[in-house]
């Protein structure tokens, strides 16, 4: 089976079940992406799936064979840094940070459809992503300022 | 057991008349330091000065020992030393040391005495004091009780000073200029020509000094990073998926492990057939481990899947096996015999309540809630021939490598301890039976590290859940006051059950089950508080604030209940009854902050609460709407007075999510037994507080408290009961039972 992420192109061979959260983590050592719950219920795994935010917990590696796949390591770097992810440096949204990949990710491709999201629209689709620290008041507040900077506002 | 154990054993007597009696601790002994464990893995030319600080040619390393489960501790102790040590945020790398006893808690001392915080009287001070000098002489290592920022705030800066002058001393030898003269910046000793010389080129010839031990503090004026806004040392990382969590660790030829371990916490396997797990591709091995199995493969998954396909009968739990049984043996413990405490007795409650005409009465329950943060429990760990190496983030150092030790067959010592960043812990990270059952696989595998990786159907099944709690109020009222509260609350002891696990006796009264109920600084006319202890039903552990979010809930809702069948205003008459000048501020600001008292839009309602717990004063006005499709909380206003603010951005954050956490588990969580199992297998079923319903929160530290406290959980307790106000303002139905969504709807 051959996979994309982060413009790579990985050889692998895992059972065509295997979720792609498992096989990125213990058969690529791509860890940013987070198990959380296994069940579509914590969006800590969520990337990107041909620009699409998904919950690799629950993709197939085979489902993702032929896509570009995109992990947090893919969106930005502590060196280059996505405007989501100075947005949320400049917030300083993370506690322990767990779920934040997975925010990361689902805010990201939010503002690639929509850069100026009303509080609804950013509630809506950010709901899914469960941050057990309790981080939303910062994440609402972060999004916005990506838009902007997305925006060049 | 080892002597330290013994010692341990015998002395650990949480809040008993040992200590009040006051133990004779030899003095040279609490006098003379703990060794520097920096001292052993000293390099040629690295230098150090105390347990916290080592510098080399290359690097400057501060020593974080508390450990960091997404509070921010490591970066506000790292601040706390580049404070006085004058680096800049961002010229340090920070490790968490290896586990030590020069690293004891004394401020964790303070939560084990039965002293309300507000009492400053010299005998409870002198008791405090000799409760820290017991943590010493253990040298309790432990992160917990919202206690890092005290057990830090001198020590650490102390630590800064002492090698910012040992530097300057070594400068002034090397350069020749006198001491007097130099000054630092940056990571840096200035000469007077303006010449800098980076404390790293220093080392050398520092590692040849004595230590200066005489320094001055700085005045909080001179101060340039605490109260200043800071970026923690962790932001960045966890903002690009590049921070290390126990559960990314990769160790050279590592196996992955999951277990099955019985549901009912306790019970033995009764049988099981491995046959089919072990056909399943990846599989390598299904060891037996304490009340079940565990199934070794070469992927977390494969290990996940092998282990759900082992068929296993389990014995039955060591506790009742329905939730109805539980409620009935906490409900039944109002009884003499079950009396473990008298905490309040102030007036004459029982005879005015006997007198009175109207007596409001009225029952609450606290249900038990899972930790569940987002990391799974996880651990890493290789038996060698000569050590045991452990990987994982814990909140115990030393009992843990105790613990692990005892499984291992290796010395105490010959455990080596890898703390690492958590994700997550609300008291889950204090428990060891995921250290031990590592353990337990890795000692079958000798030679091979083997991390094991919780499901998170398994973190559920395992994790010891907060206590459950009843509590009975019976109050009265008089000239449109609160005249008396007859509050009694029965729960199981979480100390007995918590330290009994670690191998620990809690002699005397738990300090859990009244917490946040007794010990409010109110000056009320006639106040009994009485707490009643159940007998041990299934096992329970810390869970955020422990006591207190029970037990505040109880009391600050009865509070409010007797506050409203006397007509008054519940923020006037909570700051009338108040006679402690620091939290009556507390409550002040918090009504100016929400306007109390000004016209709201129909269907809306403001509940006030305020709880003290871990030595802060918390006051939280939550306003809500009760619309057509259930209620919704708009907006919260948080003030507290946890003395220095250190990190102010942290600060904020922290309260902020502890406010979501607290509302959330409030609305919508509970666990529940039934056949003797947690009912609820992961997030479906116990939620948590969503960002859709995450309200606007609006906080305010005062800094009047002359003590430093912590702010991990002070923030909790107040949330459910502002929250029960706030839905009794605006709808005229009382909640009497957590979560509440058992008895409303919420948006
Ligand atoms: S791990 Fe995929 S949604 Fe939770
Ligand atoms: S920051 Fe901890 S779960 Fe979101």
């Amino acid at each position: 089976m051959r996979l994309t992420v982060n413009r790579v192109q990985y050889d692998i061979d895992v059972e065509p079940d295997m979720p792609l959260l498992w096989v990125l983590r213990d058969e690529l050592g791509i860890t940013g992406t987070k198990y959380g719950c296994g069940i579509a219920q914590c969006g800590a795994c969520t990337v990107h799936l041909d620009g699409l935010a998904v919950r690799s917990c629950q993709i197939p590696a085979q489902a993702a064979e032929g896509s570009k796949i995109v992990t947090i390591e893919g969106l930005g770097t502590p060196e280059a840094l996505h405007a989501v992810q100075q947005a949320w440096v400049e917030h300083q949204v993370a506690q322990c940070g767990y779920c934040q990949s997975g925010q990361i990710m689902q805010a990201a491709s939010l503002l690639d459809t929509n850069p100026d999201p009303t509080d609804e629209e950013i509630d809506r689709v950010m709901s899914g992503n469960l941050c057990r620290c309790g981080t939303y008041p910062r994440i609402r507040a972060a999004v916005k300022t990506a838009g902007a900077k997305l925006r060049g506002a | 057991m080892t002597r330290a154990g013994e010692i341990a054993r015998r002395a650990f007597l949480v809040g008993s008349a040992a200590i009040a009696g006051g133990v004779a601790f030899g003095l040279y002994a609490v006098r003379t330091p703990h060794a520097n464990p920096l001292l052993a893995g000293l390099a040629d030319g690295e230098a150090t000065f105390n347990p916290w600080v080592k510098i080399s040619k290359d690097a400057i390393t501060l020593i974080t020992s508390h450990a960091d489960m997404g509070q921010g501790v490591a970066s506000a102790q790292a601040l706390l030393i580049a404070e006085e040590l004058d680096l800049e945020m961002g010229q340090f790398q920070i490790s968490f040391g290896e586990p030590a006893a020069a690293y004891y808690n004394r401020a964790m001392a303070d939560e084990s005495l039965p002293l309300m915080a507000t009492d400053e009287r010299w005998t409870s001070e002198s008791m405090r004091t000799a409760a820290g000098s017991l943590m010493k002489l253990l040298g309790i290592q432990g992160t917990g009780g919202s206690t890092a920022m005290s057990d830090s705030f001198d020590k650490l800066r102390e630590a800064g000073a002492v090698a910012r002058e040992t530097l300057k001393l070594a400068a002034a030898e090397e350069s020749g200029v006198p001491v007097g003269e130099l000054r630092t910046e940056a990571g840096a000793v200035l000469l007077p020509d303006g010449t800098a010389i980076p404390y790293t080129d220093l080392a050398v010839k520092a590692a040849t000094l004595q230590p200066v031990t005489e320094v001055r503090l700085r005045e909080p004026s001179e101060w340039r990073l605490i109260g200043k806004e800071t970026l923690r040392v962790d932001m960045v990382a966890k903002s690009t998926g590049t921070m290390t969590y126990g559960i990314d660790l990769d160790v050279e030829d590592m196996v992955h492990a999951a277990i099955r371990v019985n549901p009912r916490k306790g019970g033995a396997v009764k049988r099981l057939d491995a046959s089919n797990a072990l056909q399943m591709r990846g599989v390598q091995k299904v060891v037996e481990v304490t009340g079940g199995i565990a199934v070794i493969a070469d992927n977390t998954w494969r290990a996940i899947r092998a282990a759900e396909a082992v068929d296993i009968d389990w014995d039955d739990a060591p506790y009742p096996a329905e939730q109805a049984q539980h409620w009935e043996a906490v409900a039944a413990s109002f009884t003499e015999d079950r009396l473990d405490r008298t905490w309040r007795d102030d007036g004459a409650a029982e005879d005015v309540l006997a007198e009175a005409g109207n007596v409001v009465e009225a029952e609450y329950r606290s249900p038990y809630v899972a930790h569940a943060p987002l990391e799974p429990l996880n651990a890493t760990v290789l038996v060698g021939d000569r050590h045991t190496d452990v990987w994982t983030g814990h909140q115990l150092p030393r009992i843990l490598q105790q613990h692990v030790a005892a499984i291992t067959g290796h010395e105490v010592s010959a455990v080596r301890f890898h703390n690492q960043f958590i994700g997550g812990s609300f008291g889950h990270r204090l428990e060891l039976e995921y250290v031990k059952l590592a353990a337990e696989i890795a000692v079958q595998m000798p030679g091979t590290p083997v991390k094991l990786t919780y499901s998170r159907e398994e973190d559920f099944a395992q994790d010891f859940p907060r206590h459950i709690a009843i509590g009975r109020g019976r109050g009265s009222v008089a000239n449109g006051h609160v005249e008396a509260i007859d509050l009694s609350i029965a729960a199981p002891s979480v100390s007995a059950s918590q330290m009994g696990r670690a191998g620990y006796a809690v002699p005397g009264p738990d300090l859990q089950i009244a917490a946040g109920a007794w010990n409010n600084p109110y000056k009320l006319p006639n106040f009994r508080m009485r707490a009643f202890r159940v007998p041990e039903l299934a096992p329970v552990s810390s869970w955020r604030a422990v006591g207190a979010p029970g037990a505040g809930f109880i009391f600050d809702c009865f509070l409010d209940e007797v506050i409203h069948a006397a007509g008054a205003d519940p923020m006037l008459e909570r700051i009338r009854l108040m006679e402690h000048d620091v939290s009556r501020k507390v409550l002040e600001t918090v009504a100016e902050m929400s306007s109390w008292g000004g016209e709201l839009a129909a269907g809306k309602g403001r509940g006030v609460a305020f709880v003290e717990s871990f030595g802060v004063p918390f006051a939280q006005v939550v306003e809500v709407t009760d619309t057509d499709r259930g209620i919704r909380i708009d907006r919260v206003w948080a003030a507290c007075d946890a003395g220095t603010i250190v990190d102010p951005v942290n600060f904020e954050g922290l309260i902020q999510g502890g406010i979501v956490w607290g509302l959330g588990h409030a609305m919508n969580c509970e666990i529940t037994y039934s056949d003797g199992m947690v009912e609820q297998s992961n997030y479906h079923v116990h939620q948590g507080m969503r960002m859709y319903q995450s309200p606007e929160i609006i906080v305010r530290g005062l800094q009047n408290n002359h003590k430093v406290r912590g702010i991990g959980e002070p923030m909790v307790p107040p949330a459910a009961p502002a929250l029960a106000n706030a839905i009794f303002a605006a709808t005229g139905k009382r909640i009497r039972e957590m979560p509440f969504d058992k008895h409303i709807d919420f948006v």
